[in-house]
């Protein structure tokens, strides 16, 4: 198995400016975690921190238990994929994959060895002498990968490096990411703005905005039990009711809001009388008329057919509203300007603090 | 050329093309010639030029290989051209990585302009001011004793060495420049990349950068030993007669000599001589003329 990577309360300042503000969490040996964020969160700015591009201004990164403090990029048991791949452009393919074995005094043979070793693995046999731009972008992808897993790094670092791909690539690219790491064990450490690629790929996602720590937890929890309002907003679509929770029932509460009094899990905790947010996905919002608890009316805006779904936009007491259903076979005529009763289970519905300060 | 008349009409696009015809034949290709025909022709007096005497011939190429000290100074003015090309490289390979991937872009737009800022100056004053600085009684000296490593003024400007420092100085930008270019469109994340793989900087700058650099290091090698070779001022103010550079005699054949022919053929030796430099330095580091253009 491979080494784990702990961050100890890392801060990060450049000059008035604090990147990462204190964040401490561990990445499990063998597992595929991913920080996800928009540009600007602070999530390359750990990567750096990781490999060795940088030290934190506090707090100390760990990898395998061993402080990295002034260790630098070229000593740590861990490996980069670029953005840009960053493949060196005037050596072959073989050269550029046993670079870091050169690196190491490996002999020319056994270097051209591993380096083919490495190509079949990538599934691009017998192409080591070619040179990088004289390959697709998704073998270039590979061939990256490739290098850096040639060092048999404890850690592969990865900085959103199927973002230059177009879309077919990119879906094709997460399997095979996934499929390498779980043949190699390395722990992949992956940084996105992509929810889909954190989403499908990771064991574990952490979720950051302007340099804290939203949320740490595997797709799954992340997508139902949303630990904040931005994780609510920024991992897929939610609607949201903003409002002040007036009852507590056992793991739910009640918010009250412009659409009414919402009945929903409130698996936080939140006590009663503080500011809260309502989250329900749009695949969750019903049209009424099925008995749902949680009922009001909202004015049809739109609507686009998917064909396996359909998609509402709708105005709704507290802002606008998006409604995706099911195409079950038996879709509803919708009045085109009308009124639109919805609903929801208060089990489909979570609650979430306001202020985006539970970090 | 149909475009350019398209773009700007007959009469301009004629006066333009026949601008550049004229530039390119009267003052590039026909002084050559006229350069290569005095070349194999004999010095006479004017009252036999045209006559029976005046035949081609390579005797004044000949003079060259005849004459121990002439050709002892030509080999000199290869070596010593090629040293300076050779120390400026060293020095400014550090200078031009440091500009273009190690500085801020305000702290490089600074020191890019302290950089020119010397070159304002006419090259004579330039040289002038390291005279100065090396002369007998100058501040080098001056500073040297004071401080005690030297117990009296040293003779600096005897031999080789000043001529040296002076074209190293004279042509910096020359060679900065072309390499500055070339590293600045060096990705930084091939370096990160290489870092992070192990390698030491060293490796970095020999298996990274400097391949990178090739045609600027080509370019800029090419610039300063073509300025080397022919420099006259340098080594006429920082030289003594023990260091003469091979310019200096082609000089001397034209305007103490007075025999034209015979300084044409010694200049004509000095172009193949670049020329050849230039090949080398092509085959050396595996670039083309596109490449050196850039």
């Amino acid at each position: 198995m491979s080494q784990n990577v702990e961050l100890d309360k890392v801060v990060m300042r450049f000059g008035e400016f604090t990147a990462v503000k204190g964040i401490s969490l561990e990445i499990k040996g063998g597992e595929f975690f991913s920080f996800l964020g928009p540009s600007g969160c602070g999530k390359t700015t750990i990567l750096k921190l990781i490999s060795g591009f940088l030290d934190p201004t506090e707090g100390e990164v760990r990898i395998g238990g061993t402080s990295m403090r002034g260790i630098g990029a070229n000593k740590r048991p861990t490996a980069m994929i670029f953005q840009n791949l960053a493949l060196f452009p005037l050596m072959s393919v073989a050269d550029n994959i046993a670079f870091g074995l050169e690196v190491r005094g490996v002999g020319k043979a056994e270097r051209r060895k591993r380096a083919d070793e490495l190509l079949d693995l990538i599934a691009l046999p017998g192409q080591g002498d070619k040179m990088p731009t004289e390959l697709s972008g998704g073998q270039r992808q590979r061939v990256a990968i490739a290098r850096a897993l040639a060092v048999e790094p404890q850690v592969l670092l990865l900085d959103e490096p199927l973002s230059a791909l177009d879309l077919k690539l990119r879906q094709h690219m997460r399997a095979e990411l996934r499929d390498i790491q779980k043949r190699t064990g390395v722990t992949f450490i992956y940084i996105t703005h992509d929810q889909g690629e954190a989403l499908t790929m990771s064991d574990r996602v952490a979720v950051m905005s302007q340099g804290t720590l939203q949320q740490v937890a595997t797709p799954q929890e992340l997508y139902d039990e949303p630990a904040t309002a931005f994780a609510a907003g920024f991992v897929g679509e939610n609607n949201r009711f903003a409002g002040t929770i007036s009852a507590i029932d056992g793991g739910f509460a009640v918010v009250d809001t412009p659409a009414g009094a919402l009945k929903a899990r409130n698996h936080l905790g939140l006590a009663a009388g503080a500011s809260a947010i309502v989250c329900v996905r749009p695949e969750r919002l019903r049209l009424s008329g099925t008995g749902s608890e949680n009922g009001f009316i909202a004015r049809l805006k739109s609507r686009s057919f998917e064909g396996s779904f359909l998609n509402l936009m709708a105005e709704g007491p507290s802002g606008e509203l998006m409604v995706q259903v099911t195409n079950d076979g038996a879709l509803p005529a919708f009045d085109p300007a009308g009124a639109l009763p919805l609903g929801f289970h208060a089990t489909d519905a979570v609650i979430v603090p306001a202020e985006a300060g539970h970090a | 050329m149909r475009d350019l008349y398209r773009r700007f009409g007959g009469g301009l696009t004629t006066l333009m093309v026949a601008l550049v015809v004229f530039w390119i034949i009267m003052l590039v290709v026909l002084p050559q010639l006229l350069m290569i025909d005095f070349s194999f022709r004999p010095n006479l007096p004017p009252s036999k030029i045209g006559g029976p005497d005046d035949v081609h011939s390579w005797a004044n190429y000949a003079t060259l290989f005849r004459n121990q000290v002439h050709l002892t100074i030509f080999f000199k003015t290869i070596w010593a051209s090629s040293l300076v090309t050779f120390i400026t490289l060293i020095v400014c390979y550090p200078m031009a990585y440091y500009l273009a991937q190690v500085a801020k872009p305000q702290r490089t737009a600074q020191m890019l302009l302290l950089l020119v800022i010397p070159f304002w100056i006419n090259e004579i004053l330039r040289t002038f001011a390291w005279w100065i600085i090396f002369a007998y009684a100058g501040p080098l000296n001056g500073l040297l004793t004071a401080l005690g490593i030297l117990d009296q003024p040293f003779r600096w400007m005897s031999g080789n060495g000043v001529v040296i420092v002076g074209m190293v100085y004279a042509y910096i930008l020359f060679m900065v420049f072309p390499i500055y270019n070339a590293l600045e469109s060096l990705d930084r994340n091939q370096i990160d990349a290489a870092r992070d793989l192990g390698s030491g900087w060293l490796r970095v700058h020999r298996r990274i950068a400097i391949p990178h650099a090739k045609p600027g290091i080509a370019t800029g090698c090419i610039m300063t030993f073509m300025l080397a070779a022919g420099s006259y001022a340098v080594p006429a103010l920082l030289g003594s007669p023990g260091s003469r550079w091979f310019t200096e005699i082609i000089y001397n054949w034209f305007f103490e000599g007075g025999n034209w022919n015979q300084g044409a053929a010694y200049a004509m030796i000095l172009l193949l001589l670049c020329l050849f430099f230039i090949l080398l330095m092509m085959k050396l580091f595996r670039v083309g003329l596109a490449d050196i253009a850039k």
